[in-house]
């Protein structure tokens, strides 16, 4: 009779530890293997929450470690929530969001759709096309400063082409009424392509069998898109809209890179804003409970979406 | 033979540990620029004198100050000097980080006399105007402007100058003259090339533009708080004066500057002017050197002169650091000798040579500097009209929410001038109302 894992591996403990074990019940030795996770989890996730929660009530400043440290109860909390500032990267924010998910998903599924023709040369597309989500978003913000930059940049001069505009007429980073769309611009270029992968894996899970069913059934093509390919293709669109929209909302290296944040404040979204309190003005309390205020912001809407997106996987 | 092997181990390991303690690895921060190099290099006579070995960690000038005040605040040993901002002088007094420095300057016999006040004021002593020193000046730095010497002195230009403006083309005395200058020069033809007025400070991340907007403020009437209590700000940041100058500074922007400058501070300046762009560029002097030599502009091709004077008075924002020793650092013997070292008349001679701005008297007076290089007269004139922006322990602060007001005044077009500064007051005695000075 052949050695199982198991006997092999329960051979190879020591008699004295796998006495021990013996008298352990099998809820304790779980706790046993699942011991150093947990403690590993607290230590580094669940204790810096708890000391957030705690600074935010506090007027900690972590550049002055010596100076004593008041409670202030919800008076940063009362700050930030008055603070129309905020208020304005928070539309910031829901501006780049919004519209980088909506171009995206868009963009994404149409690129998703036609890769899944099955052309000649689609793997080659397919690479091709993946190829921005690869590179590091700080290298993508600064290289397209310079394409939008109007003397030199490759951006206004293609503009100019279709609209004849002259190129040095635009700035597309430093106008306040184009900023916004230019960070717009430059992270669906990058992560479009990861919309459509999910939406591709998607496309290629509906078995060639309902469509064949629906052929026989003489239904159209563009009935076969929207009672067929956009049901069964959903779960992965909201999964990807959940990516990105977590992504999104916490993005920092490329809105830096690209327009830190201006012109004045018109692309300061919440992470910049956030870094600013925290890391520059050493405001630590405050930016504790800005934190927390994002934190459960974002948690609240993801459970909210979670159970949607469940909800659609279980119809 | 063997009853001596371990007395002559013994007698090793003491002169090894002995000799450890006489030679150190000593790191030196500073920001990665021009005049960094030229210390490295300045820095190999102290190494050849002194048997210690130099280390140097250079950050770039958008993350200088996170970077170091990180490493300072998180009481770091990567630095054993540090050649820090003249703004975290307080913060770096008030916390501890540098070393204060009066008893060794008195061993040493290093009198603060022996520097241009300004330099004193603004790089070592926290409080301001107290004998409490903090730092060594290091280097001299100011706003001022270079301009194309060549362009200027074309007889086309001329003409059609005083035809426009009803006089010569010349350097600007005054900061209206310096606006038309760079009106005249806006989107015109030169060789076949179109060019623009000025390069100016816009940028929005670290300091860029107040180091900037601060040259037409201070000229206007702005000033930081009352003459007799230093926290009153209203009717002082946000004055008359004060309103026009940062009108002036837009204004400025919109006409003169070149399309895509609205997030521009010392290198991107330095690149149009270099690339032979504008006619005028707003720098800090420590880039002269490097426009002197530089093959596109430099020589005659390039004139300095200090910031024009406005309609309330003559003033420069100043720039440059002082050489502090880190408090955390291991090495504070050797980082002290490096400061003793680095003061003598000798050394500071040299580094004027090598492209560093001295602060010495007697590098900056001796007979001859104001020639010594094309620039020296006007880097004597702006060091002798330098204002610097707040130095307080909460500077960081005042800093960013200045940034923020002014970007969206100037370069976002937000609301007028009079309600930036209205909001600038207001943030500043949030600031100050939090660190109990209100």
């Amino acid at each position: 009779m052949s050695e199982t894992l198991v006997d092999r591996a329960a051979s190879a403990t020591p008699q004295r530890i796998s006495r021990r074990i013996r008298g352990l019940s099998d809820r304790a030795i779980a706790w046993i293997f699942i011991g150093p996770t947990v403690i590993l989890l607290l230590a580094v996730n669940i204790f810096p929450l708890i000391w957030t929660i705690y600074l935010s009530f506090t007027n900690y400043r972590a550049n002055r470690p010596g100076a004593e440290v008041e409670w202030v109860g919800l008076r940063n909390y009362q700050r930030i929530l008055n603070d129309p500032e905020i208020w304005q990267t928070m539309q910031a924010t829901a501006h780049f969001v919004f519209w980088t998910l909506f171009f995206q998903v868009l963009i994404g599924f149409a690129l998703a759709w036609l890769i899944n023709q099955k052309f000649r040369g689609n793997d080659l597309w397919t690479t091709i096309i993946v190829l921005p989500m690869m590179l590091s978003p700080a290298v993508v913000g600064n290289f397209w400063t310079f394409l939008y930059q109007p003397q030199i940049g490759i951006f206004n001069y293609i503009v100019t082409f279709f609209t004849g505009a002259d190129p040095t007429s635009f700035s597309m980073i430093g106008d306040v009424r184009l900023a916004p769309w230019s960070i717009v611009i430059v992270d669906t270029w990058m992560w479009t392509p990861f919309v459509m992968l999910i939406c591709l894996a998607g496309l290629r899970s509906i078995p060639e069998s309902i469509y064949e069913a629906a052929e026989c059934d003489r239904a159209s093509k563009w009935r076969q898109f929207w009672t067929i390919t956009v049901p069964m293709v959903l779960p992965f669109l909201m999964l990807a809209v959940l990516f990105r929209g977590i992504e999104n909302f916490k993005m920092f290296d490329l809105v830096v890179q690209l327009t830190g944040g201006g012109p004045g404040s018109t692309t300061e979204v919440t992470s910049i804003n956030l870094k600013r309190e925290a890391f520059e003005k050493w405001r630590t309390g405050y930016s504790s409970a800005y934190a927390v205020i994002l934190f459960v912001t974002v948690f609240g809407l993801a459970s909210i979406y979670v159970k949607a997106l469940n909800r659609v996987k279980n119809r | 033979m063997n009853r001596l092997r371990p007395i002559s181990v013994a007698l090793a390991a003491v002169i090894a540990s002995a000799s450890a303690a006489q030679s150190a690895n000593l790191t030196l921060c500073w920001a990665a620029w021009d005049p960094a190099n030229a210390l490295i290099e300045l820095s190999r006579d102290f190494e050849a004198q002194s048997g210690h070995t130099m280390r140097f960690e250079f950050v770039p000038w958008p993350n200088f100050a996170d970077r170091m005040l990180n490493e300072l605040n998180s009481r770091g040993q990567l630095c054993d000097l540090m050649i820090g901002d003249s703004q975290w002088v307080g913060l770096a007094a008030e916390s501890g980080h540098y070393i204060q420095l009066n008893d060794f300057f008195d061993e040493q016999g290093i009198s603060m006399d022996a520097f241009i006040p300004a330099t004193v004021t603004g790089y070592a002593e926290w409080p301001k105007g107290t004998p409490n020193y903090w730092a060594l000046p290091a280097f001299a730095d100011v706003v001022g402007w270079t301009y194309r010497r060549d362009w200027f002195e074309r007889e086309d230009m001329q003409a059609e100058f005083q035809e426009t403006y009803g006089r010569a083309l010349d350097v600007p005395a005054t900061l209206e003259e310096l606006k038309d200058i760079a009106e005249f020069f806006q989107g015109r033809e030169i060789d076949g090339v179109t060019v623009y007025g000025a390069a100016i400070y816009t940028e929005r991340g670290s300091e860029g533009i107040t180091m900037g907007v601060t040259n037409a403020l201070y000229n206007y009437g702005f000033t930081y708080g009352s003459p007799d209590n230093p926290y009153e700000l209203d009717g002082f940041v946000n004055s008359e004066g004060a309103v026009a100058g940062l009108e002036f500074y837009k204004e400025l922007y919109d006409c003169c500057t070149p399309p895509g400058s609205s997030d521009w501070y010392m290198s991107e300046t330095i690149d149009a002017f270099r690339s032979g762009q504008v006619a005028l560029q707003m720098n800090f002097a420590f880039i002269w050197p490097g426009v002197d030599q530089d093959a596109n502009v430099g020589g005659d091709r390039t004139g300095y002169f200090p910031n024009p004077a406005g309609p309330a008075g003559h003033f420069a924002q100043l720039g440059g650091q002082g050489i502090s020793v880190v408090s955390y650092s291991q090495n504070v013997d050797a980082a002290l000798e490096y400061i003793a070292w680095f003061a003598q008349p000798e050394v500071q001679q040299r580094w004027w040579e090598l492209g560093g701005f001295s602060a010495l008297n007697a590098v900056v007076e001796a007979e001859g500097f104001a020639e010594s290089q094309p620039y020296a007269q006007t880097f004597l004139d702006s060091m002798a009209i330098v204002k610097d922006f707040w130095a307080e322990p909460s500077y960081a602060e005042l800093l960013l929410s200045m940034q923020n007001r002014v970007h969206r005044y100037v370069v976002a077009g937000e609301g007028t001038a009079q309600e930036a500064l209205d909001a600038l007051v207001a943030d500043w005695i949030e600031v100050f109302e939090d660190e109990g000075k209100l």
